[in-house]
């Protein structure tokens, strides 16, 4: 089998210039067959055709400048090309990139002209599907160049960095390196227990595993973190009818960038929309889309909006602070009392009927006076929620965060191994039964990193990628 | 000139304890079969260690009885000491070793073989195999006499071109002086097989009369023994027992050893073989581990009507004059008379990355290899290739798929796959590490992993099969029986509890709960079982285990269900590595060498990478789509 050569659009929207990536055994003649120097072009008497092993002969990591003409040698676009030829490129193929005026037309044209030189369409993915293939990054970083990609705040794009990195890998991978250290040295102990001893090696080993629980604990405890930092903070806007829920998205909305509308399947019959602030992203839920009938205690969707908090990293509580609290009220505060939120108190440019102390009996949140129709308050429900999540303690730098549920997973089956085999030496069991546990361990944690091979890993984790890295 | 003997349908070369095992299982499953041996008096002959089984070669030899091979039977006729090792550590390394009488062991092993339907002694060396159209077609003896034949096996041990060495004196025999075998190396090469030089050592012999037991540690056997074939009861093998005896060498021995370092052929490169790293010279030891101060050495009884005795633990090719005076440094050893010298032999034996795991070469039909000739050291894991090399010959002659054993199902399995997988650059010899699955593949339950099977070939008689039916169903309703036998916070289970620093009960409990107490047993259990069956010692020991280390069996039944997905992803024979494009250049090569037969198996050749693999599965799941 041999494989093609692929091209696609390697620059992101807008943005002045646009980059074609080709990357396979023929990028360099294809791209060779449409380029042309200026110099070819301005001499009038050719004295041969243009030759497409242009590119062969040149040096790797050189840049040149020419030009891209069509079939009958018209003038695409002036250009500049950049060689990398294999191993030393993103794929380990040889790979060529073309930056182009931006512009679609002007795109679409050169990479219509590559398909017709043997060139084929990259796959969603594929690049990075190859680069990972050929060795030249690991699991966890083709998931973080996804992740890169799709990265649509400071956070996000700073971990998926660090994980491209090969941080999380490195993390992992010392950890890894000692559990199998220390199998070897229980093995060869056994094999030859004249020569190696095992005495007290049991305390020992305790010691050092439930370090290793402690350090992927750790990771664990962070992941939720991570998770909310890096895809959003599910953000549950509840309250009763007409307490001015939708109101208050609307006016989110309004004020914030907001990245995705409706995502469709998900929320049947929630409103959900993405907003960022400052750096981190809220996943605004308003379960004003929950049916509301005028049966208002049989309809309020309770069961719904009991799925919606389950889920719920914050809670937006909006309370019409203009009536007392009514029937729904009283089941809404039932349903909170585990959660972290704040209390809006909606309605504050009228007569306020309602007290905080009232509330806050029975519902121990901070109250913020609010108004949709002046604003009031808006500010300090922002400052108030990213607190709530910044604290200012954030370091982008030296933090290792797991931000994927599949790295979550392995690490958590790596920890009951772990705990496995911790309970193995307290229950005085003879040396040979730490190593069933610790070798799943080993294998658990080599998932992350693709150093388990694993039958179905691979596709799984291409067929995530959905961005044309 | 040539000339034409008998037509048989398999020839066994070599009667050593591979090609023992190997002619008895061919001859068994009905092949008129031929065995060749340098000298019928060395049949089975044991020119090393005077003990069968050890650690992890215990298994081997049960996993061969429980298939219907000889190994076990034989030396359970004629041990002279018997001793259960490891027993403080988990069943699962638990292993059995016997103190053989050498010359019993052979002759009991040769009368087996004389007296086996279908099978054939003939003493000769066989300089050729013949081949045709890469297809075995018989084998050519140096007396020029042409057998032909449907299948060989080739079990020349360490006879091939062999040499012994100790200082610079060189001899070129094999084992104990006897004939090597010359001619064959070369014949073996024309057919394109790739030939390796592999060395290996034996200790001096001493007279029993002039050694000082005084200042030794006795060490005895063990008075329940456990017998190796499955088919016999520990009562049909009470015996008187010999003693082995325990001392140690000192400072002066490794400075003896040392000041003469640059006379040992290993050192002065008069040997160019590859030693085992795991049965080193006693001046392998020394160099190694320079900060021990004193190696174990064993006095180990090599029969009970001869007087020698084997200095097991210091092996040696240092010249003859130099192991005398190393020898009698040894507490014990100080007037000792040395009968035999230790030596080194070197001998050729093949890569085994050439062979399947049938044992067959992968480019000549017909042609299988097993025991030292295949790369491996001791006699257990020759037997174990031998049986399997064996059954597989009368399988190829039959046309019947071959018997391959995974690494999940036996040591045997996990011999075989390393060798033919990893291949092996110094002899090999089984260790319990090198068996991921090892609680699961115990030396005790041998039969209830490999019986069925043994029937199902043809080796294992009916008779057997329905008593290991009945050994199973006694424990299924044993074990049952405990799961559902409630004993409540009686003051006699209290007591019970109390006497064995077991926790109190606050209610009742069910007696399969507290045998998982690391404290309580089985046995111990009988005490607070009022309706306990009559049962066999071995029934009693699997419902023990199997209750007792659950949890952690389970766990590793797990893993082997992971294991197993991978092994059952097969590769087509026909896959042309080049076309799998992402490949390293370097794993190409190995797969394309190796050619493995399951995407588990290429994930442990070394030089392929996880990577490598994923672009494997990858290859592989396209071509299924196409």
């Amino acid at each position: 089998m041999q494989e093609d050569t692929i091209a696609g659009i390697a620059s992101g929207m807008g943005g002045g210039i646009s980059i074609i990536r080709v990357s396979g055994e023929n990028a360099l003649t294809a791209v060779g067959d449409i380029f042309r120097t200026p110099k070819y072009l301005s001499d009038e008497k050719k004295d041969s055709d243009w030759k497409s092993d242009y590119f062969i002969k040149k040096d790797t990591h050189t840049v040149h400048y020419g030009l891209i003409v069509d079939d009958e040698e018209n003038i695409l676009d002036e250009v500049i090309v950049i060689l990398m030829k294999g191993p030393n490129s993103y794929t380990r193929e040889d790979v060529v990139e073309i930056d182009t005026h931006g512009g679609n037309y002007v795109v679409k044209k050169i990479l219509n002209q590559l398909l017709h030189h043997g060139v084929r369409l990259a796959e969603p993915g594929e690049f990075t599907k190859r680069a990972f293939l050929n060795g030249r990054i690991d699991l966890s970083q083709a998931e973080a160049v996804m992740k890169l990609i799709s990265s649509q705040n400071d956070f996000s794009y700073q971990s998926a960095l660090n994980q491209l990195e090969g941080s999380v890998s490195k993390y992992i991978e010392v950890i890894r390196q000692d559990i199998l250290h220390n199998l070897g040295y229980i093995e060869a102990a056994l094999d030859d227990p004249e020569h190696i001893s095992l005495e007290g090696f049991g305390e020992k080993l305790r010691t050092i595993i439930n370090g290793h629980i402690d350090q992927l604990n750790k990771l664990l405890l962070n992941f939720e973190d991570g998770r909310m930092k890096s895809e959003g903070i599910n953000t549950v806007i509840v309250g009763r009818p007409n307490a001015g829920k939708s109101s208050l998205m609307n006016l989110m909305l309004e004020q914030e960038r907001a990245i995705v509308t409706n995502i469709a399947g998900t929320t049947r019959d929630v409103l959900e929309e993405k907003v960022v602030l400052g750096n981190i992203i809220l996943n605004l839920i308003d379960t004003a889309g929950i049916h509301e009938t005028k049966d208002v205690v049989e309809n309020m969707g309770v069961d719904k909006a009991v799925d919606y908090l389950s889920k719920a990293d914050f809670v937006i509580y909006v309370v019409d602070a203009s009536e007392s609290l009514d029937k729904s009220d009283e089941q809404i505060i039932h349903l909170l009392q585990d959660k972290k939120g704040v209390v809006l108190f909606n309605k504050s440019d009228l007569n306020i009927v309602l007290k905080e102390e009232q509330l806050q009996q029975k519902l121990n949140w901070s109250v913020i006076p609010f108004s949709n129709e002046t604003k009031q308050g808006l500010e300090q429900l922002k400052e108030y929620i990213t607190n709530s999540f910044l604290k200012g303690n954030i370091s982008y730098n030296d933090q290792i965060y797991l931000t994927s549920i599949r790295h979550r997973n392995a690490v958590e089956a790596a920890v009951n191994s772990l705990k496995q085999v911790v309970q193995t030496v307290d229950d005085g069991m003879p040396e040979d039964f730490y190593t069933i546990d610790m070798m799943e361990a080993y294998r658990s944690l080599g998932l992350i990193n693709g150093e388990t091979a694993s039958e179905d890993l691979v596709n799984k984790i291409f067929s995530d990628f959905c961005m044309g890295k | 000139m040539n000339y034409i003997y008998n037509k048989y349908d398999v020839v066994v070369i070599g009667a050593g304890h591979a090609g023992c095992e190997a002619a008895l299982a061919a001859a068994r499953l009905g092949m008129h079969t031929l065995v060749f041996t340098v000298s019928v008096d060395s049949i089975a002959m044991m020119p090393c260690n005077p003990n069968v089984g050890g650690s992890s070669k215990g298994h081997l030899v049960k996993e061969i009885d429980a298939l219907g091979g000889e190994m076990g039977k034989n030396i359970d006729r004629t041990f002279i000491q018997s001793k259960m090792l490891n027993t403080s550590k988990g069943p699962a390394v638990h292993s059995l070793r016997a103190q053989a009488d050498k010359k019993e062991y052979s002759n009991s092993m040769r009368h087996v073989l004389e007296n086996t339907e279908n099978l054939v002694i003939k003493q000769g060396e066989v300089a050729e195999v013949l081949v045709e159209n890469d297809k075995v077609t018989g084998v050519r003896t140096t007396s020029n006499a042409v057998y032909p034949c449907d299948a060989v096996v080739m079990a020349t041990g360490t006879y091939l071109q062999a040499r012994c060495i100790y200082g610079d004196v060189s001899q070129y025999t094999g084992p104990n002086g006897l004939a090597a075998a010359n001619e064959l190396t070369g014949n073996l090469m024309k057919l394109g097989i790739e030939m390796r030089r592999f060395k290996t050592g034996t200790p001096a012999r001493v007279d029993k009369r002039t050694v000082d037991f005084s200042k030794m540690a006795e060490q005895t056997g063990d008075e329940n023994i456990v017998p190796f074939s499955f088919t016999n009861t520990p009562e049909d093998l009470e015996r008187e027992q010999v003693s082995c005896w325990l001392t140690y060498t000192n400072q002066e021995t490794h400075k003896i050893i040392m000041d003469n370092i640059d006379r040992s052929p290993l050192y002065s490169g008069n040997i160019k073989g590859t030693g085992p790293r795991y049965c080193p010279s006693i001046e392998d030891k020394v160099v190694r581990f320079a900060d021990k101060e004193r190696h174990q050495v064993f006095l180990e009884p090599e029969g009970n009507y001869t007087n020698e005795m084997y200095i097991g633990g210091m092996s040696s090719s240092l010249p003859e004059d130099v192991q005398i005076k190393m020898y009698h440094t040894v507490p014990g050893l100080e007037h000792a008379e040395i009968v035999r010298n230790a030596y080194a032999i070197e001998y050729d034996c093949i890569n085994p990355l050439q062979l399947k795991a049938s044992l067959e070469f992968k480019n000549i039909s017909g042609f299988f290899s097993a025991g030292q000739a295949n790369g491996s050291s001791g006699y257990e894991e020759a037997a174990a290739q031998g049986i399997i090399a064996g059954i597989n010959a009368a399988r190829k002659v039959k046309g019947l798929e071959p018997l391959v054993l995974d690494r999940s199902q036996a040591y045997i399995g996990v011999l075989i796959d390393d060798l033919i997988t990893k291949g092996t650059n110094e002899p090999y010899r089984m260790m319990t590490s090198r068996a991921e699955y090892r609680l699961l593949l115990r030396q005790d339950n041998a039969d209830l992993r490999l019986t069925e099977i043994g029937h199902e070939i043809g080796l294992i008689s009916e008779e057997r099969y329905q008593q290991l039916l009945y050994k199973k169903f006694q424990i299924k309703e044993e074990i049952n029986r405990l799961i559902d036998t409630t004993v409540g916070a009686s003051e006699k289970v209290q007591t019970f509890l109390k006497s064995h620093k077991s926790t109190p009960l606050q209610s009742g409990s069910t007696l399969a709960e507290l045998l998982k107490r690391p404290e309580l047993s089985y046995d111990l259990l009988n005490e607070i079982d009022d309706n306990r069956p009559e049962l066999p010692r071995d029934v009693a020991e699997q419902v023990n285990i199997e209750l007792k280390y659950d949890g952690y069996i389970n766990r590793q039944m797990r893993q082997v269900d992971q294991f197993i997905k991978l092994e059952t992803k097969k590769i087509p024979d026909n896959i042309d590595y080049h076309d799998v494009y992402s490949l390293r250049k370097e794993a190409e090569q190995k797969l394309s060498e190796i050619r493995p037969a399951s995407v588990g198996q290429a994930s442990r050749i070394s030089g392929v990478s996880p990577a490598d693999i994923s672009v494997l599965l990858v290859y592989l799941e396209k071509g299924a789509h196409r």
